[in-house]
């Protein structure tokens, strides 16, 4: 094994661990604060790379800013769905399942209506290195430092701002957090809207790597379920953080051995063996030993 | 209405319904005329059977339409294909009711020579130099012509007297909204033709239902060959017709090292399995496979295996829009090797869709692409372009839906009927139309085209030039294999595994 396989394994690896944490950061945010399964996430990372690109071929903005612009434009939109639609359906778990699915079907159809089956793609700034007879593209990399980023950035509002503490509160006790005064419709909002942007931010970042077509986000969302649910929504951030690196770990030495077939097959496996034994998935798992540790010192 | 209010008048029905062929072709050549006539006629009926004159001798004028049914996709994996071969189908259409048809009919093989004058060779290196320079003409050399347009009067409105038409809901790429919808367009609608599907999956979910209600089936799309079904004619490219020609070109210009790439489904698997069958016979090695499942987008693995096997050259095999996303991907990863394939860019137009230099030293083998530059597809994609101004690109399965369309009109016009046991014997009489593309004959015994085949390559640019071309390639493989539909009617597909030859000469490689 040459040192250039092993620098393309871990390569692969840090590709797949920013594909999973920026497909699931924004679904796993809002299942864990507000408690809703989004189904029309990948709607809205499809929103995102149709920000960008149209902002990028027909307004001729630089990419960065086009990137931007999928995040605010997104979020907007996210917190324009809490309001309208979703605000309703809170005490209905099943009705926001059926809700937010139709919004899903009437974005991506209506896509395909406004826009037909697929569009000019953003060309990819085209970085490369190679080592050891393999090549490697620089933009992957930078997709990982910036998953990584948002991911910190995430995790510091959760735990350094009052805002986060609100918003932990709401989590954990919302009826609780609103006698304390906490607005907790104003954190739904805002938590809502902080993970359409997510999703947003996913769709601008994927957009000059994969085809402009109106059901685009489909690729994500399968990929972004498995990754919530091994995390488990108890912390949103450390669940996403650690389900993306151990399920990468499973699927990169058996998609690179034995095929990208196999790797997909290792992927659910992982995902069928974590749910069996963490129903409530890696961060469930890790509150549990918290507040078994916290029992034994207070006994 | 109309249809009620002639019933009551016998100079409105005897007029209309004698339908005597030169009272048609006068009244069809004006349309203006024929329908301010209708209008005053109906009126005068009105009138006529107001005042009570009960007179009825036959049945009204009025032609019932002929029920056309399509299934494409429009939304789903595949719709980027799906409404390419809706708007080709419509086109037809609206030509055919329109008066119009495309020359050719019953002719056989050599059909081109019908319509030819004689050229000192065939257009192989670059058809628009040769038609452009035009040369002297000799007695004994290729029959070659090429005229600017095909398209001509057909001397009716329609078929048969009778309007075509068109049905099509959308089946979602999903096979079992494929399923459902052919029975609905069966039983429910009675249609007299179905053409349907993009992915093989999708065609083998509905060619049963086809065969149980004896139901005259166009499967217009390239494929893994080997179909062989009395009921089912498919006028889409097969492996003898782009597999092996790319395979040649591909290993005389960039080696024998051969890497395939497939998507993970009937169409992928059968595919690779044919260059497999033929490497070894053009000297050649497939050092690697692999099947990617259509859900996956991510290509990083793959990249990294490639690099890693170095391969001379890459068949390419992978379809719908997440497999799309090798492409980008690939290039920014800085390979750089040349691919082949039976379908990319021809029917998914990604040298369109991708900023160059994404699909660089890719080549083709096409029944049509829209980049083909003979003035008769000039022509085509001008006719097109009328209709469809937005459509951003005429791809291979579009043409293939056009030329189907109106190769059925004329079966039906030469069958008298459309009676599907009827047009089956018209379909299978050796018929064949000037297609934009080049003559296409619709082969009796396999109910497949010979085509004109054309390989195209894709430059830094995306610019496509044709490097080589294949006037008419016949659907030869599954009449190897002794099937004559028209003999012994069957209802299978065959697959490289059952021909004894590929078998023997995979044995001598493994020895």
């Amino acid at each position: 094994m040459s040192l250039g396989y092993v620098i393309s394994l871990l390569y692969q690896y840090v590709d797949n661990v920013a594909f999973l944490l920026l497909a699931a950061l924004g679904l796993m945010l809002i299942l864990g604060v507000v408690n809703v399964i989004n189904l029309a996430h990948g709607e809205l990372i499809m929103m995102g790379a149709y920000i960008t690109t149209l902002a990028y071929n027909r307004a001729h903005i630089p990419l960065a800013l086009c990137m931007v612009l999928s995040i605010l434009g997104v979020g907007l939109f996210g917190m324009l769905l809490e309001r309208l639609v979703i605000r309703r359906f809170y005490d209905d778990k099943l009705g926001a399942l059926v809700a937010t699915w139709g919004i899903g079907l009437i974005l991506s159809q209506g896509t395909l209506l406004v826009f037909g089956p697929s569009m000019q793609a953003v060309s990819l700034p085209s970085w490369t290195f190679s080592y050891g007879g393999y090549s490697f593209g620089g933009y992957r990399l930078l997709l990982f430092v910036i998953a990584i980023v948002v991911a910190v950035i995430a995790w510091w509002t959760f735990y350094y701002t009052r805002l986060g503490v609100r918003t932990r509160a709401t989590m954990q006790n919302a009826d609780m957090a609103r006698a304390l005064g906490v607005d907790t419709r104003r954190i739904y909002l805002l938590t809502f809207g902080a993970g359409s942007a997510l999703a947003g931010l996913t769709g601008a970042l994927y957009a000059p790597t994969t085809t402009i077509v109106p059901l685009m986000g489909n690729q994500f969302v399968d990929v972004a379920f498995i990754t919530v649910v091994i995390g488990g929504g108890t912390n949103p951030i450390v669940g996403a953080l650690t389900s993306a690196a151990l399920l990468s770990l499973i699927a990169t030495p058996l998609s690179s051995t034995l095929g990208t077939f196999i790797g997909r097959i290792g992927l659910l496996i992982a995902a069928l063996i974590v749910i069996r034994f963490l129903p409530r998935g890696i961060s469930g798992y890790f509150q549990d030993i918290r507040y078994r540790h916290m029992a034994r010192v207070r006994s | 209405m109309n249809t009620k209010q002639c019933d009551y008048v016998a100079g409105c029905t005897g007029q209309f319904n004698s339908n005597s062929g030169q009272e048609v072709a006068q009244l069809e050549t004006d349309g203006e005329s024929r329908r301010s006539f209708l209008t005053k006629m109906i009126a005068a009926g009105a009138a006529t059977a107001v005042a009570g004159f009960p007179y009825i001798r036959a049945r009204a004028a009025e032609p019932t339409p002929i029920k056309f049914g399509l299934l494409e996709d429009r939304s789903g994996n595949f719709s980027i294909f799906g409404i390419n071969k809706w708007h080709g189908t419509q086109l037809a259409i609206k030509e055919i009711n329109d008066g119009w048809t495309l020359e050719g009919g019953v002719q056989g093989p050599g059909g081109p020579g019908v319509f030819a004058k004689v050229a000192p060779k065939p257009p192989t290196a670059n058809i628009k130099e040769v038609v452009d320079r035009g040369g002297d003409e000799t007695a004994e050399d290729t029959v070659w012509n090429e005229e600017d347009e095909y398209l001509i009067k057909s001397g009716e409105k329609g078929v048969l007297g009778r309007p075509i038409e068109l049905i099509a809901p959308d089946p979602q790429s999903d096979n079992t909204q494929f399923q459902a919808l052919s029975r609905r367009l069966i039983l429910d609608e009675k249609v007299d033709v179905i053409m349907a599907g993009f992915a093989s999956a999708e065609r083998e979910a509905i060619r049963p239902i086809m065969n149980q209600n004896k139901m005259l089936y166009f499967y217009n799309n390239q494929y893994e060959g080997g179909v062989a079904d009395k009921y089912t004619f498919c006028t889409g490219a097969i492996p003898e017709q782009q597999i092996v020609p790319v395979m040649q070109y591909m290993i005389k210009n960039f080696g024998p090292k051969i890497y395939t790439l497939a998507a993970d489904y009937n169409f992928g698997q059968l595919s690779a399995a044919w260059t497999r069958a033929m490497a070894p016979i053009l000297n050649a090695e497939v050092i690697h496979e692999e099947f990617i499942p259509l859900s996956v987008s991510q290509f990083s693995s793959s990249i990294s295996r490639i690099q890693e096997a170095k391969p001379d050259w890459l068949m390419m095999y992978i379809t719908g829009q997440n497999h799309s996303n090798y492409y980008p991907q690939a290039d920014a990863a800085g390979i750089k090797i040349p691919m082949g394939s039976s379908i990319n860019i021809a029917q998914g137009y990604e040298h369109r869709r991708f900023d160059p230099p994404a699909l660089a030293r890719f080549h083709v083998t096409a029944s049509y692409m829209e980049e083909i530059p003979t003035p008769r597809n000039r022509k085509f994609v001008e006719r097109w372009r009328k209709m469809f101004p937005d459509e951003p690109y005429m791809a291979m399965e579009g043409h293939s839906a056009y030329v189907a369309t109106h190769l059925y009109a004329k079966a039906v016009r030469l069958a008298g009927t459309t009676d599907k046991e009827t047009v089956i014997k018209a379909l299978e009489s050796g018929i064949g139309v000037e297609a934009p593309s080049g003559w296409v004959f619709m082969d009796p015994a396999t109910h497949h085209l010979s085509q004109y085949i054309r390989l195209a390559s894709c430059d830094e640019k995306h610019n496509i030039t044709f490097v080589t071309e294949w006037p008419y390639i016949e659907p030869w493989w599954t009449r190897r294999l002794g099937v004559n539909l028209v003999r012994h009617p069957e209802s299978k597909q065959y697959i490289p595994d059952d021909d004894p030859f590929f078998k023997m000469f995979k044995k001598k490689e493994q020895s």
